[in-house]
């Protein structure tokens, strides 16, 4: 048996179909993952993620200590309530996770994945040193991610005035602090949403009062195409240990400047930048019948081969798409072999769908 | 509970066959393969005139999930496969029963009987 959430009674009751994610009981979907993609694109659903880790950094160091930690630079949140994603890497430049952190009143929230919990805690106490730090992290409290265009509308009905307030107030990318819930405009599925933190005690009542309102629960079948087709790395799938992230698509969340700031990975990382970055993650669209799977080979005319890290269908876009790790060289066509046979794909930006439109 | 017609012979790796009264099998996937699987999202049919042994992987359906093989229930020829799931493949997953894969002429009508009745498919599966 894994672990539970505050919401696995209610999954069961709604039928979920549940499967184990990194150690935990989690819903796969409750009827169609198909349907349940297409309602967060067109409307909104709500997930359960409180199996990702919550861990609150504070200490009159916090802000150096993740300045060290992280391979984007925390300088950059201009004020309480501003995030950033960023991968924590390790000395040879590789993964060890990548999280979005919040600045707060009390320091700083990191949201990490679950899977990677106790890798990513032995990793922080070890690169803790001299630093007057302390990390919390808190067990106690539970998070959905309400996601889709109608998500905060839908939301900010349903809770008090003044969190209705807070949450039309929210920019991209903002997370406030209200009483005992925590707040932000972030999200997993390239459309608008929340995610919101809560005390588990509560969360059972809140997820029913959504449901009871209508809005779907979506099980991670769905999170994993919405996520595929907005582009986001998985960790563990299509980023992880021994991958940089300049060949992972988040060259971008790299914070080189100032140059002065040492942050753990960042020697080798220059040393690749020069040298010559020999990958890159781009984004592949089977125009014929058939579906994408991770670890199918890429073969590109010329230039070699490459690997799918993530694949599926998209229901968007009623074809199948995929991230796949190829050769820098690689222009803008491909071959994957599906059960022996070798089928032509688009190579593209790996940004397939945003907003319910397609990109590509 | 998955639903399981008693008109129906079954494979232990769950595909349905039945006999029609022309002397063709027709073939699918049960109601619980096709909620094991997930949304279905391409089929890839075997060839008209192909032969197949009872047992031998003749298709493979593919859903959101994962691939998989579908294995001719019987032996015989394939006369006739199911079109209609090339534009709708989400057919195996709402109406499993009716949504037939391929027809086979069987090379021997008795191999249905060595397939599993309605109530021992039930067993099988564990309801």
């Amino acid at each position: 048996m894994g672990q539970r959430t505050p919401l696995y009674d209610l999954h069961l009751a709604l039928g979920a179909k549940m499967v184990d994610f990194g150690g935990w009981d989690m819903p796969l979907h409750y009827g169609s993952q198909v349907e349940e993609h297409h309602q967060v694109r067109r409307d909104c659903g709500v997930f359960d993620v409180s199996h990702m880790t919550v861990i609150d950094v504070s200490g009159p160091q916090a802000k150096a200590w993740l300045q060290y930690l992280l391979a984007n630079d925390v300088e950059r949140l201009h004020g309480v309530g501003r995030a950033l994603y960023s991968a924590m890497l390790n000395e040879r430049g590789g993964v060890v996770d990548d999280m979005i952190v919040y600045r707060t009143e009390a320091g700083y929230r990191l949201v990490v994945n679950a899977a990677t919990r106790d890798q990513d805690m032995a990793w922080m106490q070890a690169q803790l040193g001299d630093y007057q730090v302390q990390l919390h992290e808190r067990y106690e409290l539970a998070m959905l991610a309400i996601q889709g265009p109608q998500a905060r509308n839908r939301i900010a009905e349903l809770v008090s005035q003044a969190r209705g307030a807070l949450i039309h107030q929210l920019k991209p990318f903002e997370g406030q602090a209200d009483g005992d819930w925590f707040i932000a405009r972030t999200g997993y599925t390239g459309e608008d949403g929340l995610e919101i933190v809560l005390p588990a005690d509560q969360a059972p009542a809140f997820f029913n009062d959504l449901v009871g309102a209508g809005i779907s629960p979506i099980g991670l079948g769905a999170r994993d195409t919405l996520r595929l087709e907005a582009g986001m790395n998985l960790y563990g799938q299509d980023i992880h240990q021994d991958v940089s992230p300049l060949a992972a698509n988040m060259a971008w969340s790299i914070a080189w400047e100032p140059a002065a700031r040492q942050f753990i990975g960042r020697a080798a990382l220059e040393a690749e930048r020069a040298g010559g970055v020999q990958q890159k993650l781009v984004g592949l669209v089977l125009e014929e019948r058939g579906v994408l799977r991770a670890h199918q080979v890429v073969r590109i005319a010329n230039v070699g081969e490459g690997e799918i890290t993530s694949g599926s269908f998209s229901p968007t876009l009623s074809k199948s798409i995929a991230l796949a790790r190829v050769p820098m060289a690689t222009a803008d066509r491909a071959e994957v072999e599906i059960r022996g046979k070798w089928y032509p794909v688009r190579v593209v930006k790996p940004t397939f769908v945003r907003h319910g439109k397609a990109l590509i | 509970m998955s639903e399981i017609p008693v008109d129906l012979r079954f494979a232990e790796s769950h595909e349905w066959a039945r006999l029609d009264e022309d002397g063709g099998v027709k073939v699918g996937i049960s109601d619980h393969a096709q909620e094991a699987l997930g949304d279905v999202v391409f089929v890839e049919l075997p060839e008209i005139g192909k032969v197949f042994a009872a047992g031998e992987a003749a298709g493979v359906v593919e859903s959101v999930k994962a691939a998989s093989d579908i294995y001719s229930p019987v032996s015989g020829e394939v006369i006739a496969i199911n079109e209609e799931l090339g534009a709708s493949p989400e057919l195996l997953n709402s109406d499993p029963y009716g949504a037939w894969i391929f027809k086979l002429k069987p090379t021997d009508t008795s191999e249905l009987d060595a397939l599993l009745d309605a109530a021992s498919y039930k067993s099988a599966i564990g309801e």
